[in-house]
């Protein structure tokens, strides 16, 4: 089959950046450790107390060690459940101070959720049955929109938290 | 042999009108849900009569992305077959029975959607449950175009025993090739329809395995994006060649661009599910690397294209190093409207990219640039190919002329159409890489100003959706004078020619044994094991959730 000696030169130079492409992101993945969250944790989605992370009182934001925290989350329609403050009134927002390592963990009760701090790297799918995972540092003072950004239902759109970076 | 001036009897043409008209029926109901959807999220305006935002959300999605789609692709298929290979009368009758299966799925699904009763959008993501009668007439559109599959293969088959040693006509080979692989894919949605979503619908199968039925979704989900393309890519390289008044570039590069599409088009789903946390992340970085050889096809017909416009232009004498490309037939709708398609490929892809990519998916995955992507893709690029074709295949089945008026009309009608989706799919892009997600109504959230900035750009979005929605009013009305009022006359199916002294088409291109043995090895090999995986590391299943959605 005949290639014109054009086509040739635009497909090597097509598939060499491709190779090279696939190659950073491929280093990127395999030794710096940037892969797409993946936990294959399960859970059982109708008894996700069972779990030590999910159960009441574990839930919202806790300090593990100087600068580090986790923040704990049940999903469900139309709610992200953070906890409880100490008014007993549910926790619709979380304050972190720059710089720190957060790990939000998630998971759902009921049907296919979103979980996207919009404006940071932290987008997860949080699906019944299985344990959302993702660390990150907060680097940016700001607020922040917690957005469910899978549908799950009519009340989707209603369905959000914020969390506050500061100095 | 190929009769291109010459009308299709007319009980194939009615045959092929009939898909056409339930496209551009599709093409008005989709795009008004369109329309009131952006002007729903700008936030200045409210749905009448209690309608529910994601209501017309579902319909915009099934009645566009599937049904305009597959009945455009199936009728416009059935006409290149019977110019090509043709159409005997029991082949036709088939072809009436796949006519009518995927229109009574497709009133019985959209019945279902409009009554309230399937607010699940077009992927319909368990353990929400629609009514059964949603799935079923979901199936019943797939089963319909899987007769059209085999007709479709039969009709070539019985050419070759009628032409022995001969090649097939390309357009006859490219129509083979895209339901082929339309058949290996819709197998999976299929799979899960029948398998999971019927029974568990019905009650059953007290619960579903969500993972299993979110991968067979997306091994179906990705190559029906390339499903809705290569008939676009069957026009670029075999039809409007011929409109500019050249010749086709390479026959044996068209048929080894569209092997290669099929190999590389479904074995890809995970690119879809990459921050899903129940997948090995070796094996999406594999699905990955085998999603991104699309480049090679997608680069093989650019080249081909542009060398098309290049080489026609010099033997008409046109100088200089851009005479060619200033002296196309811009006037001609029939080459415009798809030429503004490849045009907006080029964004589009490159949007893919980062879409596709391991990690730069998890800035945008879910956020509204993933609509304004398929926005460029399938709503400009595909869409507006397929308006190309229609500018003349309606008129050519109708036995009508595409006159000087309304080829101008149509040139009006691209121009729309590249403004409101310029407007509109920019806007998305930009608020997605801020954060703003899809498929969601009108919200201020908690407020603040990032929130105040995703609405600026909804504004936006309904302005371009506005302007595009006048678009699709001029395009039904072209479709209308073309197929009931334009002067008759004979209008031209251009299918382009060889060139003479052009070389033969290696045999090995036509050894479908091959290429599908390759095609489904791939699909073994990216599958398998993940698969096994997902089963053998099941969390109990899901119950099925109703009141989310309203029911």
């Amino acid at each position: 089959m005949h290639l014109h000696k054009y086509e040739k030169i635009w497909l090597t130079f097509g598939l060499g950046s491709l190779a090279l492409f696939l190659v950073i992101i491929g280093f990127a993945a395999f030794w710096k450790g940037t892969h797409p969250m993946s936990h294959i944790e399960t859970i059982d989605p109708q008894n996700v107390e069972a779990h030590d992370s999910f159960k009441p009182e574990n839930l919202g934001l806790r300090e593990v060690a100087e600068g580090k925290y986790t923040v704990n989350i049940v999903a469900s329609a139309f709610n992200y459940d953070f906890g409880t403050d100490a008014d007993g009134k549910p926790v619709k927002k979380i304050r972190v101070p720059k710089g720190s390592t957060v790990l939000f963990q998630i998971t759902t009760k009921d049907v296919v959720h979103g979980f996207q701090v919009a404006g940071t790297n932290v987008n997860m799918m949080v699906e019944p049955g299985h344990v959302s995972r993702l660390e990150t540092v907060m680097k940016n003072v700001g607020e922040f929109t917690v957005v469910c950004n899978e549908y799950c239902g009519i009340g989707h759109h209603q369905m959000f938290a914020t969390v506050e970076v500061y100095e | 042999m190929m009769l291109k001036n010459v009308l299709f009897p007319k009980k194939d043409a009615r045959l092929y009108m009939s898909f056409m008209h339930v496209t551009f029926a599709s093409l008005l109901i989709g795009g008004l849900m369109g329309l009131l959807q952006t002007l729903s999220r700008s936030g200045e305006f409210q749905l009448p009569f209690g309608i529910n935002y994601y209501t017309i959300l579902t319909v915009h999605g099934v009645i566009l992305g599937l049904v305009l789609t597959t009945f455009f692709i199936v009728g416009f298929q059935f006409a290149l077959m019977g110019k090509t290979v043709g159409m005997s009368d029991k082949q036709r009758k088939w072809a009436w029975v796949a006519f009518w299966t995927m229109l009574v799925g497709t009133i019985t699904a959209a019945i279902t959607i409009l009554v309230g009763q399937a607010n699940v959008l077009y992927t319909f993501y368990a353990p929400l449950r629609a009514h059964a009668a949603f799935y079923i007439g979901l199936a019943l559109v797939i089963v319909g175009s899987w007769i059209a599959v085999f007709v479709n293969f039969r009709q070539l088959y019985v050419w070759k025993k009628a032409h022995p040693g001969q090649k097939s006509p390309l357009l006859a080979f490219m129509v083979v090739i895209n339901m082929a692989m339309w058949f290996i894919a819709s197998l999976g949605v299929a799979t899960s329809v029948l398998i999971q979503f019927i029974p568990w619908s019905l009650g059953y199968a007290a619960t579903i395995n969500v993972l299993l039925s979110r991968t067979l979704f997306w091994y179906f989900g990705h190559p029906l994006v390339y499903f809705w393309l290569l008939p676009a890519y069957m026009a670029w390289y075999a039809i409007i060649p011929k409109i500019i008044g050249g010749k086709l570039f390479s026959d044996s590069l068209a048929r080894l661009s569209f092997i290669l599409l099929l190999m590389f088009s479904i074995p890809v789903g995970f690119h879809h599910q990459l921050t899903e946390p129940g997948i090995d992340p070796t094996w999406k970085f594999i699905q990955v690397v085998l999603t991104f050889m699309v480049v090679i096809p997608t680069l093989m017909t650019a080249f081909s294209i542009f060398a098309t416009f290049e080489t026609t232009g010099r033997r008409k004498g046109h100088k200089g190093l851009f005479g060619w490309f200033k002296h196309l037939p811009w006037k001609d709708v029939r080459f415009l409207a798809p030429f503004i398609g490849m045009v907006a490929f080029i964004p589009g892809g490159a949007g893919g990219i980062v879409n596709a990519s391991h990690q730069m998916n998890t800035l945008i995955h879910n956020t509204i640039w993933v609509t304004g992507h398929f926005h460029l893709t399938v709503a400009t690029t595909v869409i507006l190919t397929y308006f190309g074709i229609a500018y003349w295949l309606v008129p050519h089945l109708t036995g009508r002329r595409l006159t000087p008026r309304l080829n101008k009309l149509g040139i009006i009608q691209t121009i729309i159409w590249t403004v409101g989706m310029t407007i509109m799919s920019t806007s998305m892009h930009i608020q997605g890489l801020l954060g703003g997600p899809r498929r969601s109504n009108f919200s201020n959230y908690a407020g603040g100003a990032q929130v105040d900035t995703w609405i600026s750009y909804q504004i936006a979005q309904a302005v371009g959706g506005t302007i595009l929605f006048i678009g699709i009013i001029l395009m039904i009305y072209i479709f209308i004078q073309l197929a009931f009022f334009a002067p008759r006359g004979v209008q031209e199916f251009p299918i382009a020619e060889e060139e003479v002294d052009a070389e033969p088409t290696p045999k090995i291109l036509e050894n479908w044994y091959l290429w599908i043995g390759i095609t489904v090895a791939l699909i073994l090999f990216a599958y398998t094991i993940p698969v096994i995986d997902i089963l053998k590391h099941s969390p109990p299943g899901s119950l099925p959730f109703d009141w989310p959605i309203g029911r």
